[in-house]
């Protein structure tokens, strides 16, 4: 009986010493010659393999930018400057800072300004939606409300609010990625600079028919009319196919655009309440 | 045995409810709204300005490319206005709005009804009349006419088969004009033929319409190299590669072009236009819609200038009745819903269907139980299971292009078939316009 | 008018559904279990309604409040598992053996890999095997001393199967073992012995033609696996008579044409194409015939039905439909 016991135990041992030793040698043979600085990158960065920075994934990433002379052109938006920073050092390169930015929905077309004027009936996608017609609303440019962008986000940034119908940004969530950008059929999403104290003017809308027909289809759209352009003291804003659009290098934070619109399509966030004047404090984005 | 296509295909029921009804000439307009892109291809470009006087059949605008086509005034009037004007998904295409002033045609057409057999044309005139006629496939595709009738040089045509197997449920309009002109289909048919080159036409029926099938057969009488082929009723028949391995028995291989197997497939429609075109000097300027659905109390089959608002027609059809939920131009397989009703008519469009919420509403979509129907339905031999699971999630587009997702010619029947009601043909769509994008950017070798 | 719907083609849909079909399963299974309750009695009723019921339930509390989701349970495919289930089952079997295998089948086979569609096991075939190797006795024995119809007279003993396994171990030659065996017709339209949807092979049979002719299923699976049967343990039984037994035994004994015709064609686990399922079904005959002949188990249907699951995905993958323009000219 011990007998057995101790030639099946001899025979495990000498099994196990002999695939020991195979492994050894085709690990030797097989093996993958990798920059060790690659691994110390990848290790810095968050690891969501989310593609923000346009590459394959976080490991491309490094593999990339190790390769690569200069930081030019590799920017981690998850991690942000502190993250780049420290690749940066790791690699003993410079760095320049970059703004932190946040995804920016461009519509406020709820479901009380914007009315539906048919009740689409396929599959809950905006590009089906957008590639079969120009939406259920008299709106052509606005957001469809049918949640691609928050399939594409890995973060549970951005959501479509059931009650407003359009995609709402959670900027505390939000890491600038850049996938719900590229996911919109109606290219409405923008990556803009968080700012100073996550303060932001933006004008809401992304419409480019002519005023009468934008008022018509929604009664938050931009109508092209020119005032703030105007009104603004830094030549911030530009008019063009009838939708005005603000420059957030030449903004200033005055919000005096967003007074003097119509329409309410300039929308202020984290601002502090004005004293006087008590306006409804829309978060939007 | 009667012949059809081999692999897949569904029945849903025929619904053809108005194929009694004889076609009405539609009662005048006081507004045509001429669409510019009613063909595959570039929009036409405008020649006329605000202010013109236009005839009926008077060129209004001209080709802007190689596929692209004329487009004729349908009506007589003045140029209101040229602008953009919302179609019937609602994106903005540019129209050219006429003001009608009675009815008063371009002299060289001939409005009699006296039917003109012999073709004193050589091909190359055939061919220019046709393109200066304006004339599209009327089939749905509304690719332009002439450019099928003129095939590149290292292909060569061996036959024409006319399409009139009007194998989309409800639809009547080809059933009626085959009854009603089933000469002038096939004197169309000849010209194509002598266009082409060929000595061999077939004109492919389903056998649901016994009555066409009748008048076809006797007037073909006249026409020893026309063949009338009766088919087994099944979708897609009337889909073009379907059509020509139902009649030829020949397969149009993957990526090829139907012409690859010698064959030429027109219309019905479009082959009475050509004959219009040729013989009466008749540009593309109406076309037979077929206004119907369960619901409506009358249905009708309506000779229409084309640039009629849709709900201009529904209104002298007799209204939309109020349960029903969507109005479709076209068949319920592969129509386009309409989503503005105040867009006009264009030359392709062959019917207006309006259907309930009972009848068209989708049911919600639950898991896939593998059961393999839609693959069994899939006429082109896919697999709308497997297509659709590697669109979710991301999309796994190199495995899509292997799986030959641009064979599909999204007649809708694994949708139709699935009963997990999962939308097939929404995803497959939607793969095919990423796998498209994806190829274009790839370096060309 | 109200607002129009607008939604991509098709604008139109068949008359079938997920519910529609198990519902046609159901119907195909009633010949069977009506029999089984004629000749079982209350026992055999109670199997099946308990079975369909914990089969549902498990899905329900799984569905809810496990992985809260909507609760899918009015497809009726847990139905499906339920009686299933409960046909492969002796019919005397107690309430809490098929309450056992009900939460195997749909809480193990099912559920774990995401509900209807992602199974690659059977999940009724899962419950019967989880069963059969953890109560052997239970599920090998049969006993109609409850019957209460007084169709057939009080029987208990083993299987057909089983008993001719046991003999054969024991030394005994077949003509020994079948002298008091049963004649074709019984075996036909009378079986007795084995779980309770194996009594009947015209019930069987008739389900068959009802969901052929419904086109629920295609005929290709069954009749592979059954002309395999036929054709292997004909090879076997002409080479030596009394070693094995006859083709047509093999064809209308066990749990084979309920197997074929009920459980090799659930749709999630076998094959999409034509080519696959022919594929899988010669496996499940041979496997089946090499089970009966050469395994420790007497009925070897259920291992081969599971063994070719695992091939499935294969299959799928490599055996792919004839493609529009793939035909020679």
């Amino acid at each position: 009986m011990t007998g057995t016991i101790l030639i099946t135990i001899a025979c495990l041992v000498a099994l196990g010493l002999l695939f020991a030793v195979v492994l050894y040698f085709v690990a030797q043979k097989f093996k993958v010659e990798e920059d060790p600085r690659i691994a110390t990158v990848e290790s810095i960065l968050p690891g969501a393999n989310c593609g923000g920075c346009g590459q394959a994934g976080c490991h491309a990433f490094a593999e990339n930018v190790v390769k690569a002379p200069s930081m030019e052109g590799f920017f981690c938006p998850v991690g942000g400057n502190p993250v780049m920073a420290k690749v940066a050092q790791a690699l003993g390169r410079a760095v320049e800072e970059s703004a932190p930015k946040v995804a920016v929905v461009r519509c406020n077309g709820t479901l009380a300004s914007r009315p539906r004027t048919n009740v689409y009936d396929g599959y809950a996608s905006c590009k089906v939606m957008a590639s079969l017609y120009s939406g259920d609303t008299g709106c052509k440019f606005g957001c469809l409300g049918k949640g691609d962008c928050e399939a594409a986000c890995k973060f549970d940034a951005i959501h479509v609010d059931p009650e407003k119908g359009v995609a709402v940004v959670d900027e505390n969530k939000c890491t600038a990625c850049g996938a719900c950008v590229k996911a919109c059929p109606k290219s409405i999403i923008e990556l803009r600079p968080k700012g100073f104290k996550n303060r932001r003017v933006t004008v809401l809308c992304v419409n480019k028919d002519k005023g009468a027909l934008t008022r018509k289809a929604c009664t938050a759209g931009c109508i092209g009319c020119g005032k703030c352009a105007k009104t603004c003291p830094f030549g911030a804003i530009t008019v063009e196919n009838n939708v005005a659009y603000i420059d957030f290098t030449k903004c200033k934070l005055c919000r005096k655009c967003v007074e003097v619109c119509p329409t309410h399509a300039i929308n202020e966030v984290n601002f502090p309440p004005k004293p006087v004047i008590a306006k409804p404090n829309e978060e939007n984005v | 045995m009667k012949k059809t296509f081999r692999i897949g295909g569904v029945h849903p029921h025929d619904n053809k409810i108005s194929a009694e009804a004889a076609i009405e000439i539609f009662p005048a307009i006081e507004t045509a709204y001429v669409s510019m892109a009613q063909h595959l291809g570039a929009p036409a470009t405008p020649v006329v300005a605000v202010g013109d006087h236009v005839k009926v059949g008077q060129v209004i605008a001209e080709p802007a490319g190689f596929i692209s086509g004329f487009v004729h005034s349908p009506v007589s009037g003045t140029v209101k206005s040229i602008g953009p004007r919302a179609d019937i998904a609602g994106n903005l295409v540019p129209h050219v709005e006429i003001t009608v002033e009675g009815d008063e045609w371009m002299e060289d057409i001939d409005r009699s009804d006296t039917v003109v057999k012999d073709i004193p044309y050589t091909p190359e005139e055939i061919i220019e009349k046709v393109k200066k006629a304006g004339v599209v496939g009327l089939g749905g595709a509304s690719f332009p006419t002439h450019v099928k009738l003129a095939p590149p040089k290292d292909k060569k045509a061996e036959c024409v088969i006319l399409n009139g197997t009007e194998c989309e449920p409800y639809l009547t309009s080809d059933d009626r004009i085959m009854r009603e002109r089933p000469r002038e289909i096939l004197i169309g048919g000849a010209i194509m033929m002598k266009a082409l080159g060929v000595t061999r036409g077939y004109v492919g029926i389903e056998e649901n319409k016994p009555a066409a099938i009748a008048s076809m057969t006797e007037a073909a009488r006249e026409f020893p190299q026309i063949e009338v082929v009766v088919l087994k009723k099944r979708y897609p028949q009337g889909g073009e590669k379907q059509l020509i391995d139902a009649v030829i028995r020949r397969q149009v291989p993957s990526g090829a072009l139907p012409i690859d197997t010698g064959a030429v497939v027109q219309n019905v429609g479009t082959s009475l236009a050509v004959y219009e075109a040729v013989q009466k000097n008749k540009p593309l300027i109406d076309n037979v819609i077929t206004v119907t659905g369960g619901c409506l109390p009358v249905q009708h089959n309506y000779k229409v200038r084309i640039g009629t608002p849709m709900s201009k027609i529904l209104e002298v059809a007799g209204g939309v009745p109020e349960k029903a939920a969507k109005v479709i131009s076209g068949g319920p397989m592969m129509g386009r819903a309409i989503a503005n009703l105040d867009a006009a008519t264009v030359k392709a469009n062959g019917a207006i269907l309006v259907l309930t919420e009972a009848e068209t509403r989708r049911k919600p979509e639950s898991n896939c139980i593998r059961c393999a129907k839609c693959a069994s339905a899939c006429p082109m031999g896919l697999e709308p299971w497997l297509l659709n699971k590697l669109s979710r999630a991301g999309g796994r587009f190199d495995e899509l292009e292997k799986e030959r997702v641009f064979d599909c010619i999204e007649c809708g029947c694994c949708s139709f078939t699935c009963p997990a009601q999962i939308p097939l043909v929404d995803m497959i769509r939607i793969s095919k316009a990423e796998v498209m994008k994806i190829m274009r950017s790839r370096p060309k070798k | 008018m109200n607002k129009l719907l607008v939604s991509p083609s098709p604008h139109t849909h068949g008359k079938e559904s997920t519910q529609s079909i198990m519902r046609d399963v159901l119907i195909a299974l009633a010949p069977a279990m009506l029999v089984s309750i004629l000749s079982s009695g209350w026992s055999a009723l109670m199997l099946i309604l308990v079975g369909a019921a914990a089969c549902v339930l498990t899905e329900f509390l799984i569905q809810k409040y496990l992985l809260k989701r909507p609760v899918t349970v009015s497809d009726l495919s847990a139905v499906v598992t339920g009686c299933l289930l409960a046909l492969n089952l002796p019919p005397n079997s107690p309430w809490w053996l098929i309450v056992i295998g009900s939460v195997v089948a749909i809480g193990v086979a099912k559920m774990t890999f995401g509900g209807l569609g992602q199974n690659i096991f059977n999940p009724a075939l899962v419950g019967r095997v989880f069963l059969l190797v953890s109560f052997p006795v239970l599920m090998t024995t049969w006993d109609d001393s409850g019957s209460m119809f007084g169709l057939v007279d009080a029987f208990s003993g083993a299987t057909p199967l089983g008993a001719v396994k046991e003999g054969l171990k024991n030394g005994m030659t077949l003509s020994e073992l079948t002298a008091d065996n049963l004649t074709f017709s019984q075996q036909f339209f009378f079986n007795m012995g084995g779980s309770a949807g194996e009594f009947s092979a015209v019930a069987l049979i008739l389900g068959f033609i009802y969901l052929l002719c419904r086109r629920v299923i295609k005929a290709t699976i069954p009749v592979t696996i059954l002309c395999t049967v036929f054709v292997v343990s004909g090879i076997f039984w002409l080479a030596d008579p009394e070693r094995f037994t006859n083709p047509v035994f093999n064809l209308f004994t066990g749990g084979l044409l309920l197997g074929a015709i009920f459980m090799a064609t659930d749709y999630v686990t076998s094959p999409m194409t034509t080519k696959g399922q022919i594929i899988f079904g010669i496996g499940i005959g041979l496997i089946t015939v090499f089970v009966r002949y050469f395994g420790s188990y007497p009925e070897g249907v259920s291992f081969a039905i599971l063994i070719m699951n695992c091939t499935v995905p294969l299959l799928n993958k490599y055996c792919k439909p004839r493609r529009f323009g793939e035909v020679k000219k």
